[in-house]
């Protein structure tokens, strides 16, 4: 964690820790009021992606996908339903699939951020990169990005041992060209190359 | 998403100490929460990042089952102590939202995620959870998905947790703090209010407090546990109707017998009236039809949601049929 | 050389999974601001007032653009394609989720924010929110079809024939809203640079983009500029050019700095349309020897307020061509509500219209104790019976053996509940699939060089549908030269013209003028020697639509499992053999052969917009609760091509492939539920409560 976010969480503490002197002998129906009548102001915040880091100012509001999107220009992570119900956004964090639309940027410091852009080396691709391709697994491709990171992090998961596994563990990526049986046969071929 | 100031704690009682002002919320996993926020269904002054203050162990021993409340969903599914002697949760676990979401999902978020129901989390609707006193049209309007036992004149929203269900069935206590507060612990089966006439408060927590674990005893019963989750599509849906079984049977006979309900309840409902006529008696396919049929006495359907007593009822036997198997 | 047909991997893949594909929300543009619409929470009334006070005062808000101080728009031009209202031209509401203000700010953050801030009061009316209630009132639409033919139609007399038949059916089919949910949602860039508007779009139809927002802005159309490279998904709501990217342009030019408004998924659902609900009355009789003497269809579908436009669920359509019955009579009928406006969706009039006509064929089948697909093949139309056309080709009945062939039909138990797998019901249920062969005037573009390199341009569109790859395939067949040789691109409207991408339309309509621009620029070549050979070629369709009746067509057979006590409900296998002429693709036809299906069985088994009675607002306007298929949802899907070689249709043979799968998927799921069940379910979505028995 950097400096600049201890101090902050510091001063916070600080506030919280009047606050909590204040509480003592007080009836539970009164609260006291919040640390900082105004609400936060841009904030500093380094994000490491793919490798690179990327030192942005951001709202505290402001999603890892649209600091991604719209701030850091790496659009290949997509916005479907930004409520994490279609999977669109999925990326992974400290090497896990999560989705990047119920993330904060700002909880993101000093973590590791792969992104589909950083999935492959340089030009060669990726092998479930490669089978999707093959297998013909998505037609518009907008949710290809976040069907490919989850499906790279499936293999690692080990929910690849039959077509049944792998598309319960799929099916948090919504998929409406329906490619649905091709992604499956692409993640199967992956897994067997990996 | 309104403008919120972003503590950002490494220790718990920071924390607490923090998460007691005014207008303040714990952010744990943030699945649930983000989307209240993004929808304008919370608005607070302050977010308190859980996430440095680790709390996320999984201990199991003879004891018993401790989850700390930030443990991952992912990561207690995975456990295998948990899916040998609580196979119910890891079941529940599975079984609830996507892997994503169970990668970053909490314990202790789960617990506390909000209803799904449609008029709650658009701010188009009235909702008396959201706004109190402003009324309810889900109880007279598409109430498909809503409760049928525990509901009030004032709502009929579901609870959501698969995990709670799980848990209400196993008889969790759930440990919660408070700055300058001793820990209280509270069984599961008195943490979650009916909504009553104040839909808005749906716990027994205070301003301020928070879950920080979970703890389950052992039991032969939860050694054989099973979960069975109803929904429309295969996967990545809330329960239409889920039930959780436990189940002690020695010599075919029901000695520690516990059954409760999801999908179905304003909480997760536990269902004694079925655990009633199966504890001593033989546990044949004829008396777990009885058994089962007892199934939500007093429910009060709104019309959509009127299949659920059925389905319920037929949730709970083949969980009884496959627990006992 | 020779690639048509051949599986080729997309062209543009490799740009798809590294996420370097472009779609509209994703250039680059330098000074950038967001906008974020704001919708109404009534469903009917006016706006009477906007307090905009508190927004305004917001960190980053540079305008919130309301009816009171909207520009006017020139509502110029007849672009079929322009959806003229709600665009803030006045104050009122006519459905619930109508755009009442736009809010632009420095930062989407900013913007989302100041955008839940502004409040606004309203003097409400008592919204129409139910189509079933105000049957009474329908009314016969206007320009159906676009006025290419009347709504209602009859030949013969069905009713005495009805009378006197030895089999009858009489049943009322229903439908519900269903919404397209692209994983793209809409999303605008606009940019005024004096009087020339740039938009990047995610649309449908450059042309028709192109050609609205001059009409809306009484600009020419030359001085727009549309560009979209990518669309993410459409399935129909990305076909005309509604109220956001209009609204998008607007606001670049109060703030007078490109905008990008990028809808959310909630504002999806009441911002481009959606499939309406019907409500089809149906009375089908047939002799006894199964021969059917009369088809009645009556099909009512949702409208918004006539003042927002028009749109009609063609559900008839199939009825009037499907079957050699000598009395048919349809109808099409409009029911006003307060909804916003409805619109094509995958197989309009037929996705719909078949799951009644092929419900209540299996349900006339059932009543004479035969076959169903026995029963079909009687009725097998030679000609087309409406028109007494010949079919320009007609492979039906091969779709019908070799699906039941594939999917081992001839094994099923016709009784009710009669296959089981311990607690399982198993059920098999077969429909027809059917979809016209559409094509229209089409524009291309190529530079051929003495190398065998090709640039081909046309101004049409991918939305997945594997355009720039069978473009590409088809240039490089030509030219007789490999795939690779060939650069295709598409999606910006200083490229020659093509029609709109719906309809299943887009091979046959561009793919021949690709054709006949590369024969002419390789001519050109031949003859006049040099580098590099320019040729731009317009081409239309001949006489053939008016001698011929073009379709194409399918048979879909399903397996389903239901758990007899539960009422769970997964479809287990899937057959689909399809007769869509010639087939460029062997790989992408078949991914949009399974996409259809899957699209099917949402429509089938999951997808339903549930709007509340009261206010006539949505209330699963996300999509955790309008439930598409998942992974877990989808079995094994084999398709079958069968093969068709006429060329009648269009120079290139293709009947369209895009909307075909999805007909009939629903009446094939229905009837394998009742096979299972016994139940007769005349509705969809099909769900546990409808078979607890």
């Amino acid at each position: 964690m950097s400096p600049n976010v201890t101090r902050r969480v510091v001063l916070a503490a600080t506030a919280g820790g009047l606050v909590l002197h204040e509480r003592i002998g007080r009836a539970d129906d009164t609260t006291p009021a919040p640390p900082s009548a105004l609400p936060q102001k841009a904030i500093d915040v380094e994000l490491r992606v793919n490798g690179s880091r990327f030192p942005l100012n951001i709202d505290p509001r402001t999603s890892l996908l649209d600091a991604l999107r719209e701030q850091a220009g790496l659009t290949g992570t997509k916005k479907g339903c930004d409520r994490g119900a279609c999977g669109a956004c999925t990326v992974h964090i400290d090497g896990r699939r999560v989705l990047s639309c119920l993330t904060l940027a700002a909880r993101c410091q000093g973590k590791a951020i792969t992104t589909i852009e950083g999935l492959n080396a340089g030009e060669d691709l990726h092998p479930v990169q490669t089978a999707f391709l093959h297998h013909d697994g998505f037609q518009c491709g907008y949710c290809t990005p976040g069907q490919i990171m989850s499906g790279a992090a499936l293999i690692k998961e080990g929910h690849d041992g039959s077509d049944a596994e792998i598309r319960e563990w799929m099916s948090g990526n919504i998929c409406r060209c329906g490619a649905y049986p091709n992604i499956v046969a692409a993640i199967r071929d992956a897994s067997r190359e990996g | 998403m309104q403008a919120f100031h972003l503590a950002q704690p490494t220790m718990l009682l920071d924390a607490l100490a923090i998460g007691n002002a005014a207008d303040t919320k714990f952010i744990a996993g943030g699945t649930d929460l983000m989307q209240l926020l993004k929808d304008n269904v919370e608005t607070p002054a302050q977010l308190v990042d859980l996430e440095g203050v680790g709390l996320s162990q999984i201990r199991a021993d003879a004891s018993g089952l401790r989850l700390e409340a930030m443990a991952r969903m992912s990561d207690v599914a995975a456990h295998l102590d948990v899916r040998a002697q609580w196979p119910v949760i890891a079941q529940a676990l599975e079984a609830s939202a996507s892997p994503q979401v169970r990668n970053m999902g909490t314990i202790g978020g789960n617990l506390l995620q909000r209803t799904r129901c449609g008029y709650f989390r658009d701010t188009g609707f009235n909702c008396n959870k959201r706004e109190p006193g402003s009324g309810c049209p889900a109880i007279a309007g598409e109430n498909r998905m809503l409760a049928i036992l525990g509901g009030s004149d004032h709502c009929i929203a579901t609870h959501a947790s698969d995990l709670a269900v799980a848990l209400t069935a196993l008889d969790a206590v759930l440990e919660l703090r408070r700055a300058g507060d001793a820990p209280r612990q509270v069984p599961i089966t008195e943490f979650y209010r009916l909504p009553g006439t104040t839909p808005q408060i749906e716990t027994v927590l205070r301003p301020g407090e928070m879950i920080t674990a979970v703890i389950v005893p052992p039991s032969a019963a939860a050694r054989n546990s099973h979960y069975l989750k109803l929904r429309d599509r295969a996967s990545f849906e809330f329960a239409l109707v889920s039930a959780a079984v436990a189940l002690d049977v020695r010599d075919g006979t029901g000695r520690d017998i516990r059954v409760a309900a999801g999908g179905v309840g304003t909480r997760p409902w536990r269902l004694p009236e079925v655990e009633a006529a199966l504890r001593g008696k033989k546990l044949n396919d004829d008396a777990l039809r009885e058994a089962s049929s007892r199934a939500g006495e007093g429910a009060r359907p709104a019309g959509q949601n009127a299949f659920k007593q059925i389905l319920l009822r037929r949730a709970v036997l083949r969980t009884l049929q496959t627990a006992s198997a | 050389m020779a690639s048509i047909g051949q599986g080729v991997d997309r062209v543009d893949g490799r740009l798809k999974v590294t996420g370097r594909a472009r779609y509209a929300a994703e250039f680059p543009i330098s000074d950038l601001v967001h906008a974020v619409l704001v919708q109404s929470t009534i469903g009917a009334g006016t706006i009477a007032a906007v307090d905009m006070g508190a927004a305004q005062a917001m960190p980053g808000v540079l305008a919130i653009i309301t009816p009171d101080n909207a520009p006017k728009l020139a509502m110029k031009g007849g672009a079929q394609q322009a959806v003229r209202a709600p665009l803030l031209q006045d104050n009122a509401v006519h459905f619930n989720g109508q755009h009442v203000a736009v809010v632009v700010a420095q930062t989407l953050v900013q913007a989302n924010a100041a955008a839940s801030q502004v409040r606004i009061r309203y003097r409400r009316d008592e919204p129409v929110t139910s189509m079933d209630a105000a049957l009474a009132q329908a009314y016969p639409p206007k320009n159906f079809r676009n006025g290419e033919r009347p709504p209602d139609s009859r030949r013969g007399d069905p009713d005495t024939a009805f009378d006197g038949a030895a089999a009858k059916v009489d049943v009322t089919y229903i439908t519900p809203i269903e919404h397209h949910n692209p994983m793209e949602p809409h999303a605008t860039i606009a940019r005024w640079d004096g009087d020339r508007l740039t938009v990047w779009t995610a649309t449908q139809g450059i042309s028709g983009a192109q050609q609205s927002l001059a009409g809306l802005f009484g600009i020419a159309p030359q001085d727009v500029h549309i560009v979209c490279p990518f669309v993410g998904g459409g399935f129909g709501c990305k076909g005309n050019t509604w109220p956001p990217a209009t609204l998008a342009a607007m606001a670049a030019k109060v703030v007078g700095r490109p905008v990008k408004l990028a809808v959310t998924r909630a504002q999806m659902f009441t911002s481009n349309g959606y499939r309406p609900r019907t409500v089809q009355k149906l009375r089908f009789a047939a002799d006894d020897q199964g021969r059917l003497v009369s088809m009645r269809h009556d099909g009512f579908s949702q409208m918004s307020q006539p003042v927002l436009g028009e749109f009609s669920e063609p559900v008839g359509l199939a009825t009037e061509m499907l079957y050699a019955c000598p009395n048919v009579a349809v109808s099409h009928r409009l029911v006003a509500t307060n909804a916003s406006l409805p619109t094509y969706m995958r197989a309009p009039g037929l996705a719909s219209g078949n799951f009644a006509l092929e419900s209540a064929i299996d349900e006339l089948a059932v009543a004479l104790k035969m076959d169903p697909l026995e029963f079909r093949l009687r009725n097998y139309a030679e000609q087309e019976p409406h028109q007494n056309k010949p079919f320009a080709s007609k492979a039906l009945r091969a779709c019908y053996q070799q699906g039941a062939e594939a999917f081992g039909w001839s094994r099923r138990s016709a009784e009710p509940r009669s296959m089981r797998d311990g607690s399982v019901l198993i059920g098999w249920g077969m429909a027809t699939s059917t979809y016209p062969t559409h094509r229209m005037p089409a524009s291309a573009y190529v530079r051929l060089g003495a190398d065998n390199s090709a640039l081909v341009r046309v101004g049409t569109q991918d939305l997945g549908t594997g355009t720039y790859t069978v473009m590409s395939q088809i240039a490089a067949n030509t030219l007789g030269v490999p795939v690779e040789r060939i650069r295709f691109e598409l999606g910006d409207s200083a490229f020659p013209h093509a029609p709109v991408s719906g309809g299943s339309m887009t091979v046959a309509s561009v793919g021949p003028a690709v054709k006949a621009a590369c024969e002419a620029a390789r001519a050109k070549l031949q003859r006049d020697g040099g580098e590099v050979a320019e040729a731009s070629v317009d081409v239309k369709p001949g006489e053939e639509e008016h001698r011929y009746a073009m379709h194409a067509f399918g048979a879909q057979f399903v397996e389903v499992r239901v758990d007899a006590e539960l009422g769970e409900i997964r479809v287990s296998r899937f057959v689909g053999a399809f007769d869509a002429g010639r087939v460029m693709n062997a790989k992408t036809a078949r991914s949009q052969l399974i996409g259809g299906i899957v699209y099917g069985l949402g429509m089938a088994l999951l997808e339903e917009t549930h709007v509340d009675g009261e206010t006539g607002r949505i209330v699963n306007a996300n999509i955790a609760e309008y439930l598409v298929p998942v992974n877990a949802d989808v079995p094994d899907i084999q398709t079958i091509i069968v093969p068709n070689d006429e060329l009648v249709s269009n120079p290139l043979g293709a009947k369209g492939i895009g909307e075909l799968p999805m007909v009939g998927v629903a009446a094939a799921v229905a009837n394998a539920v009742y096979n299972a069940t016994g139940v007769r379910v005349r509705k969809v979505p099909i769900r546990i409560e409808d078979v607890l028995v």
